[in-house]
């Protein structure tokens, strides 16, 4: 009797993995157009439509995730979600921590924005203003220019209009959203083609996952389908496949 | 929620704000002031537990439960807080799926560190991927209201041990001497009166605790401090709401509420104080009630 019991109870904890995993998708929820939380609360933009084409066609469960930008690759390598799609560029130093998918969006250029009437010298020898973590901190930091972090892309374009820092390095596609919703306030000062290009975070040991990613990708890139949402979310002059 | 919300690009005014404060979004920043009021209404009783227990124990004639209770109350009052609210939830989150790893896993020959990796097998994660989004909230504010109990339990520990030092010894020798047994002069004539010494200590603490409440925001869970932030920022056309930067108004809206707070309860506990000094030898307990 104990052992029939034992032997069920055995086979009941044994039987759980083999219900459908959900894949948690992980984003940040800052960064609009790419990902932002919309006005009904829930996660939207770029990412969001591209993320759920891939679990469609890779067959996945999914669900969404919000974390802070700061503690997004710790939060994925300590398992609470299982994959970045958060507009994180692929780069060598990141990838000795995760691994990425191949890229889901071309090097989007990043742009140096500033109140209007700032003089580009600023750029040399001004303070200028990006988000912690990101590659446009890196780039200002290997310049000549002062740079100031914040933890969110928001407080990044407020630095600038309130005077904190002299222009702010960002995405372009984030920054011309800022500078069409500034009424003139602000303008693009310069631009510069960072990284190699966008794709998606998973741990290293989670290879099966970026398999199927990965193979996700390859479909939605040869049926044009990804192109279609890029155009959607981005301008004229963002790259396509 | 309004019919007349459907485009709010039409709206204007006072009918453009109303929709805008009604907003899903909005929704969501109103149900965090009840994630806020939720963990004060449950973290508040069970710090007070925590420290009642410890309390005890560090005033307990055996030698390893005076020790541990010793131990507790050191490390939690001389380690910072934050790195105690990063440390707790992650000990606890990391150590339960561990064991469930083992219990629950087919294939445990993985090792659960692999480099950076932190791996259990989908059936130990808690809560499983699977679960609703709510249930992945929960376990977080349950997290993160287990961390507050044992920072605040460790001082509410101190306040109440000072408290229960601080009642007359005469009078529990009284109460011996009138044939009670300890635990009887410990129910009866000690716990009643260390109320009255220990409140201002907890009102304090209540009042820290209050303050406390948007490391929350630390520990991921979505409070009032996210929202604010979050609907503060300025917005631009992708949303249906455009506006520029508003976190101050949402950040005054926060600072108002905690004024709020920590006002009300002042008023409460000064009144509850000079109930509990009533008949007391002491200075508030002369004054009061005459």
């Amino acid at each position: 009797m104990k052992k029939a019991l034992m032997t069920a109870l055995a086979a009941g904890l044994f039987t759980l993995p083999a219900m459908a995993d959900t894949v948690r998708l992980g984003t940040e929820g800052a960064y609009p157009p790419y990902n932002f939380i919309n006005d009904n609360g829930e996660v939207d933009g770029y990412e969001r439509e591209v993320g759920d084409l891939l679990c469609e066609v890779a067959k996945l469960e999914c669900t969404w995730v919000t974390n802070e930008w700061d503690s997004i690759i710790p939060n994925l390598v300590g398992g609470n979600y299982d994959t970045i799609i958060a507009g994180m560029s692929i780069t060598a130093e990141r990838d000795e921590v995760i691994d990425f998918t191949q890229a889901y969006l071309p090097p989007d250029p990043s742009f140096y924005v500033a109140l209007a009437g700032t003089d580009p010298s600023v750029l040399t020898s001004g303070v200028i203003a990006a988000q912690t973590n990101t590659i446009q901190a890196g780039e200002v930091a290997k310049g000549s220019a002062t740079l100031v972090e914040f933890a969110s892309p928001d407080e990044t374009v407020a630095a600038v209009k309130n005077g904190e820092a002299d222009a702010v390095l960002a995405d372009g596609a984030f920054l011309q959203d800022a500078v069409d919703a500034s009424n003139g306030e602000l303008v693009i000062i310069d631009k510069v083609l960072l990284g190699g290009g966008i794709g998606i975070g998973v741990r290293e040991s989670d290879t099966e996952l970026k398999g199927k990613l990965n193979a996700a990708i390859d479909t939605i890139k040869a049926d044009g389908r990804l192109n279609t949402i890029i155009k959607k979310w981005f301008s004229e002059e963002q790259a396509v496949y | 929620m309004f019919e007349m919300c459907a485009d709010p690009s039409t709206l204007e005014g006072l009918a453009w704000l109303a929709c805008y404060l009604t907003n899903g979004k909005h929704f969501l920043f109103y149900q965090s002031f009840a994630t806020v009021l939720g963990l004060l209404a449950l973290a508040a009783p069970m710090a007070l537990l925590m420290g009642f227990a410890g309390a005890l124990a560090k005033r307990s004639r055996i030698l390893g439960l005076r020790q541990l209770g010793q131990v507790y109350v050191a490390m939690v009052r001389g380690i910072p807080d934050i790195v105690f609210f990063l440390f707790v939830p992650l000990l606890i989150d990391q150590g339960i799926e561990i064991i469930r790893h083992y219990a629950l896993c087919a294939d445990t020959s993985a090792p659960i560190y692999q480099g950076n990796d932190f791996v259990v097998c989908q059936a130990a994660k808690m809560p499983l991927s699977s679960a609703e989004p709510w249930v992945h909230s929960l376990y977080g504010f349950f997290l993160a209201l287990v961390a507050f109990s044992i920072v605040f339990g460790a001082f509410a520990a101190n306040t109440l041990d000072g408290a229960l030092s601080a009642v007359p010894a005469s009078q529990l020798e009284t109460a011996r001497a009138y044939g009670m047994t300890p635990r009887q002069a410990f129910w009866r004539i000690q716990l009643p009166q260390m109320w009255g010494y220990a409140l201002p200590g907890l009102a304090n603490l209540w009042q820290i605790l209050i303050k406390a409440t948007p490391l929350l925001f630390l520990l991921g869970i979505e409070d009032i401090v996210y929202w604010a932030r979050e609907l503060g920022g300025a917005k631009g056309s992708r949303f249906d709401y455009p506006h520029p930067d508003w976190r101050i108004y949402y950040f005054g809206a926060l600072l108002l509420f905690y004024m709020l707070m920590t006002w009300g309860s002042e008023k409460f506990f000064v009144r509850m104080q000079a109930r509990l000094s009533v008949g007391q030898a002491t200075l508030s307990g002369k004054g009061a009630g005459l």
